[in-house]
């Protein structure tokens, strides 16, 4: 255990933390945005599998990080507007649709797969770039400020949601959709546009991490995932729906899940004690929707769908 | 507004109606629930889409297919249930959906200043920084009225919007009202309350069955004469009830708080006393805690410590619904779809929600359809239910007719305590007659009964005793025939029963 | 009449829908879609063995598909199928190792028996945390599943392992072969047809049966469509939320049983994901499960169609090459076009009920016109509970 704390290792524990944490925190953000327009997308799991895959599929064939990055952003667009045509303009259950869109992911990137790649070959990974001055701060720099690109863009996407949904006419539809979209239609604002445009940047966001989880491993496998985009949801949960609330248990999970990573390699937990210590996170999760459950109370018109009458 | 018709499956709402709205009055649409009032305002303001017929603004046509449509032609509307966004601030729910002068970012500040002139202007005290949910009902009305002044509209539907507020309020919106016909704003007011339409119109609608049966100023008629217009005939608003002397204590209420749904005291230290062969009707404005006190008894909502309710002699106040059901409760509930009946099961079903587990009813651990079947049907002619059959599903049937299964339901399990809740709410003139009558009839029998109404004439009608409800408190019990109309109005709005007795 | 065609019309089209798009896939994969249905069908039905097969693998999503409805009814969505088969599985397994020598006529029992209360405690807990603690039985049941795969993977490479694994090194997550007489009997010679299959088309009709012909289904399905009702007419809501979640869960529980006393390898075993062990049959049931309008006893003959989506697409693998993650991403679709028709469904209806297609009594108005297309047994029927899922 005192191989732990030593200074060293919790930098390094932080640092891939941090990175660890960052495609939870791009599809937790979306989501957000997503849930706050009342509307639950289930299948962010499959959305991340998907483009994942593509973004994989990119760099394998062309080499070229940037291009896989625009395609993962691509394939998520693509899956919104399918969920959106299910949901908003069929008004179909949300529930059920997302684990629809998760099986179809699941299944078609492993199908994709298997028949383009058959075996795992890894590729380039995301370079960390280092910031200028700040990464020369001792410790902290190396863990906060050597980072990969689509890590910073995550952190930065925090206050941009931020002002997104509180500063923007945009934010204003998007919170009064979710809370009462019979007010929002009764002046004129169209619910199924604005839910629409919700859903849209929750999936490219989502397609976001998928492609930002895949480029920081640079390995695809089928089922990459391992439930992750479930846990991204259930994230947006944890963080009672606020972008700040949400980065803290992004983060939280990358920690965890690094801690665990870093016991694993120090010998200070056995091997197969490592599948106990997995169980974590999800056990968190539910903890956590325990405590929170009737504290915070979620946009009132989530997974409703809209119709007049 | 010419030869509006708009049917629904089952139902023509509106047919052929021709209505018209001058700039600078108010004019209203009087009808019973189910007249057709809401759909042709709705049509109006581009929620529904008529079938037949044409709307002219100031003579040009126009073609509403949305809310946004009628905003933007300077047509205004304030629903029965207000539009508003409890978690946005006032300013945020009058900017929304109106054009930002820094697009795509809001401007609230500029909105808030406006919203401050015409708080000014208007004489309608607002902060516009203040969250909705943080507001009383009275005020959430006046951010809905601020929202249509925001948009310069030049005519305003309002939806009842009295159902929801105490008479003074309702003086105070009155005036805010005429002040804005005066200034030359068209209004359209929605209600079936006849001293109210009196008083306010310049000119009365009145519908009844989707058709329109006369447009009349206030001068031309009388309360009486609108009255028999809204129903199609004469009306018999006091049922014939003979006089009964009441038995034994059979519901005692003592010392009961209750909390509301947003954790704020709804119900203050209630004391009642309901006898066998009784009716002990309870007066009030909607909201001043009688639904509240109606769950606490039914056992839906959990009390304040101290608080006792014994039903028969037996304390129940720790017990579940269950029990108190057992120990001889039924229950009307205020909202029918909501907790009194199942929409998506049969007739059947709804009829068997209490004693579908019970002896009678099962065997080997089995539902006995024989013998439910043969129940059921039994209900559905005692009680006149129209229903093709009692497979069919409760959905598509009317109001009343609910409300009679409901009805069935619980007087057929013969409760020593009836809990009535707005039993005739929503239920056309026919079927309400014959809910009233029921409702003498059990009271012969010897239950107890317990009515909660929002309408004062069918507590005046019905009850031995009436109780009325201000903010959580029991004002006065005053015996029927001692009230007077004014007397038990003055009471509603929180002034003690003595000080009411003596007023003119 | 109109309205049981157009009910019907919904799975048929689907079908078609799925037929299509799985065309498309083989025609991209440089495969002859005819040659490939036909391997599928020769692969799910080609012979008395291979329809044995097909019904194995029909059988979890029975079970599983069965449970889904009973929870779908109380208005509670049971993702959980997945830590519920492995819940009952491990449980079964338990006994199994415990008692080994006990004769068939009671170990097979047994292990049922086992896996059902698994099962069942695997749904009870995010039954009773959505009823007592408004925790959101969709997130819960999900967490579930990532929960239990790890405990799985540890009992499997920990205490459970076969000891022969450990002494070899090869540490294969898996546990020794089984007793015989925990076995589930073989019913036909020469096949795989084991005594798992009658077992959960019984559990299907039972299903139906508690559902619709007792007083605990009917307050199932009476706090499925309202739970305000419900309680307002005595009934414990709570309680039959839990109790909803856990008979789903125990149903689930007995596919995990099955699984493995079923299984050619006589034996527990998982590559480290769930889907390893499971085949993901706690997706599939639900799937299935919409298939069949979720109606229990409709739930049999969609969960074969299923089955044999599934051993047709590893004849599909064999022949043709095409991976056999075909059928999962088929699964996927046709769970979309489902559950997009509903509404549609209720669009069609209503527009003909307008048009006066349907006949309605002219004594009787409606009172909500948003309530007026319901019917009884199909998927309209059926409560919304991701409605009520705005708790956390």
């Amino acid at each position: 255990m005192s191989d732990f704390f030593t200074l060293s290792v919790l930098v390094a524990t932080a640092a891939s933390g941090i990175r660890l944490a960052t495609p939870y925190l791009l599809a937790s953000l979306g989501e957000t945005v997503g849930q706050r327009s009342g509307v639950l997308n289930l299948g962010v799991d499959g959305v991340m599998l998907l483009s994942a895959f593509f973004s994989y599929w990119v760099v394998l064939k062309t080499g070229n990080l940037w291009l896989a990055v625009l395609v993962g952003v691509a394939v998520g667009l693509v899956m919104g507007l399918l969920y959106g045509f299910i949901t908003v303009v069929l008004n179909a259950t949300q529930g059920i649709s997302g684990i629809g869109i998760y099986i179809f992911g699941l299944g078609l990137s492993d199908l994709l797969f298997r028949r383009q790649v058959g075996t795992p070959k890894p590729v380039r990974r995301l370079p960390d770039v280092d910031i200028p001055v700040l990464s020369d701060i001792p410790h902290l720099g190396p863990a906060l400020f050597q980072r990969n690109l689509l890590t910073y863009l995550a952190f930065l996407l925090i206050p941009t949601t931020m002002f997104l949904l509180g500063r923007t006419t945009f934010g204003l539809n998007i919170r009064s959709v979710g809370e009462n979209p019979s007010a929002a239609d009764s002046l004129g604002v169209s619910v199924r546009r604005t839910r629409f445009a919700a859903i849209l940047i929750a999936n490219s966001m989502a397609g976001l991490a998928g492609a930002a989880l895949v480029l920081q491993l640079g390995i695809f496998q089928p089922n990459l995932t391992q439930g992750m985009g479930f846990i991204a949801v259930a994230l947006v949960y944890f963080g009672a729906w606020r972008p700040i609330g949400v980065m803290c248990g992004a983060l939280l999970y990358g920690l965890v899940n690094a801690t665990v990573l870093q016991w694993k390699a120090l010998g200070i937990i056995p091997v197969n004690g490592s599948d106990l210590a997995a169980m974590a996170p999800a056990v968190l999760t539910i903890l956590a929707l325990v405590v929170l459950a009737r504290r915070v109370s979620a946009p009132a018109a989530l997974t409703r769908p809209f119709s007049r009458h | 507004m010419n030869g509006i018709t708009k049917a629904f499956p089952g139902v023509v709402a509106n047919d052929s109606i021709d209505f018209d709205v001058r700039y600078g009055e108010v004019h209203t649409l009087l009808g019973e629930n189910g007249a057709g009032k809401s759909t042709l305002v709705k049509i109006l303001f581009g929620l529904y889409q008529s079938d037949e017929g044409s709307i002219r603004l100031r003579n040009d046509p126009m073609e509403i297919t949305a809310p946004a449509e009628a905003i933007s032609a300077r047509i205004g509307m304030i629903h029965q249930h207000f539009m508003l966004v409890p978690t946005l601030t006032v300013a945020e729910n009058v900017a929304l959906g109106t054009a930002s002068t820094r697009r795509p970012f809001t401007d609230l500040d500029l909105v808030s200043e406006r919203v401050a002139d015409i708080s000014r202007q208007h004489g309608l005290a607002v902060d516009p920084s203040v969250e909705v949910r943080r507001l009383a009902v009275g005020e959430r009305q006046r951010v809905e009225i601020v929202k249509a002044l925001y948009r310069d509209v030049e005519l305003l539907v309002l939806d009842e919007p009295t159902a929801v507020l105490t008479p003074g309020e309702v003086d105070d919106l009155f005036v805010i009202l005429r002040r804005m016909a005066d200034s030359g704003h068209g209004l359209i007011f929605i209600s079936h309350k006849l001293r109210e339409v009196m008083s306010l119109s310049d000119r009365i609608t009145v519908l009844r069955n989707g058709r329109v049966v006369q447009t009349i100023t206030p001068a031309e008629t009388s309360t009486e004469e609108l009255a028999q217009m809204m129903v199609g005939r004469s009306v018999n608003l006091a049922p014939d009830k003979p006089k009964r002397e009441p038995g034994g204590v059979r519901l005692e209420v003592q010392g009961l708080t209750v909390q509301g749904d947003r954790e704020e005291i709804s119900v203050r230290q209630v004391d009642l006393l309901v006898r066998s062969g009784e009716i002990l009707g309870v007066a009030g404005v909607s909201g001043n805690g009688q639904r509240e006190l109606a769950e606490a008894i039914a056992g839906l909502r959990s009390v304040e410590a101290g608080g006792v309710v014994r039903l028969d002699g037996i304390d129940v106040t720790d017990r579940d619904v269950r029990a108190r059901r057992d120990q001889g409760l039924g229950y009307i509930s205020e909202e029918r779809m909501k907790d009194g009946a199942i929409a998506e099961f049969t007739v059947g079903e709804n009829l068997l929600l209490v004693e579908h587990g019970s002896k009678k009813f099962t065997r080997r651990g089995m539902l006995a359809f024989g013998a439910i079947n043969k129940h059921c049907e039994k209900l559905v002619e005692d009680f006149g239910v129209k229903t093709p059959s009692v497979e069919t599903p409760t959905s598509s049937l009317s109001g009343g007719n609910i409300q009679k299964v409901i009805l069935a339901r619980e007087l057929s399990a013969k409760p020593k305590v009836l809990l009535a809740c707005q039993p005739t709410r929503g239920v056309d003139i026919g079927a309400t007659e014959y809910i009233h009558n029921l409702l003498i009839e059990q009271r012969d029998l010897g239950t107890a009964t317990l009515l909660i109404s929002e309408d004062l004439d069918e507590v005046l009608g019905l009850a031995d005793r009436i109780a009325v409800m201000y903010e959580g408190r029991i004002v006065g019990i005053v015996p029927v025939e001692e009230a007077r109309r004014n007397q038990i109005g003055l009471m509603m709005a929180g002034v003690p029963e003595q000080e009411a007795r003596n007023s003119p | 009449m109109l309205k049981s065609l157009i009910g019907a019309l919904v799975p048929l089209l689907a079908a078609v829908v799925a037929l299509a798009f799985g065309a498309t896939m083989l025609l991209a994969l440089g495969a002859s879609p005819v040659e490939g249905f036909s391997a599928m069908f020769d692969g799910a039905f080609g012979s008395g063995s291979r329809i044995a097969a097909t019904a194995v693998k029909a059988t979890p999503l029975i079970l599983v598909g069965a449970g889904i409805t009973i929870a779908f009814r109380a208005n509670v969505i049971n993702i959980g199928g997945e830590s519920q088969i492995i819940a009952g599985a491990l449980l079964s397994t338990v006994v199994a190792l415990s008692f080994p020598d006990l004769p068939t006529i009671l170990l097979v029992p047994a292990v049922l028996l086992a896996g059902l209360v698994g099962g069942g405690i695997l749904g009870a807990i995010p039954g009773a945390l959505k009823a007592y603690a408004s925790v959101n039985e969709i997130l819960s049941t999900i967490m579930l599943n990532l929960v239990m795969v790890q405990f799985m993977n540890y009992l499997l490479r920990g205490p459970l392992i076969d000891p022969y694994e450990m002494e070899a090194g090869t540490r294969i997550p898996q546990t020794q072969r089984l007793s015989d007489n925990a076995m589930l009997p073989n019913l036909v010679d020469g096949t795989r047809l084991h005594l798992g299959v009658p077992v959960a088309i019984l559990a299907a009709v039972g299903a139906y049966l508690l559902l619709w012909r007792t007083p605990t289904g009917f307050r199932l399905r009476a706090v499925g469509h309202s739970a305000d009702a419900a309680r307002a007419s005595g009934m414990n809501v709570k309680r039959n939320i839990t109790l909803a979640l856990a008979l789903s869960g125990s149903l689930a529980g007995i596919a995990g049983a099955i699984l493995v006393f079923g299984s050619e390898g006589q034996r527990m075993v998982t590559d480290g994901s769930a889907a390893g062990f499971t085949g993901s049959a706690g997706f599939n049931g639900i799937v299935a499960a919409l298939f069949g309008g979720l109606h229990p006893i409709w739930t049999i003959p969609s969960a074969m169609l299923f089955g044999a989506l599934l051993t047709g697409a590893t004849q599909l693998q064999r022949v043709l090459q095409v991976p056999a993650a075909l059928a999962v991403a088929l699964n996927g679709i046709i769970v979309i076009f489902v559950v997009s028709s509903t509404p549609v469904r209720g669009w069609i209806q209503r527009s003909l009920s307008e048009a006066g297609l349907f006949n309605r009594h002219n004594d009787t108005k409606t009172e909500n016109p948003r309530h007026s297309r319901s019917e009884p047994g199909g998927l309209s029927d059926m409560p919304d509970p991701s409605e009520e899922s705005g708790n956390v």
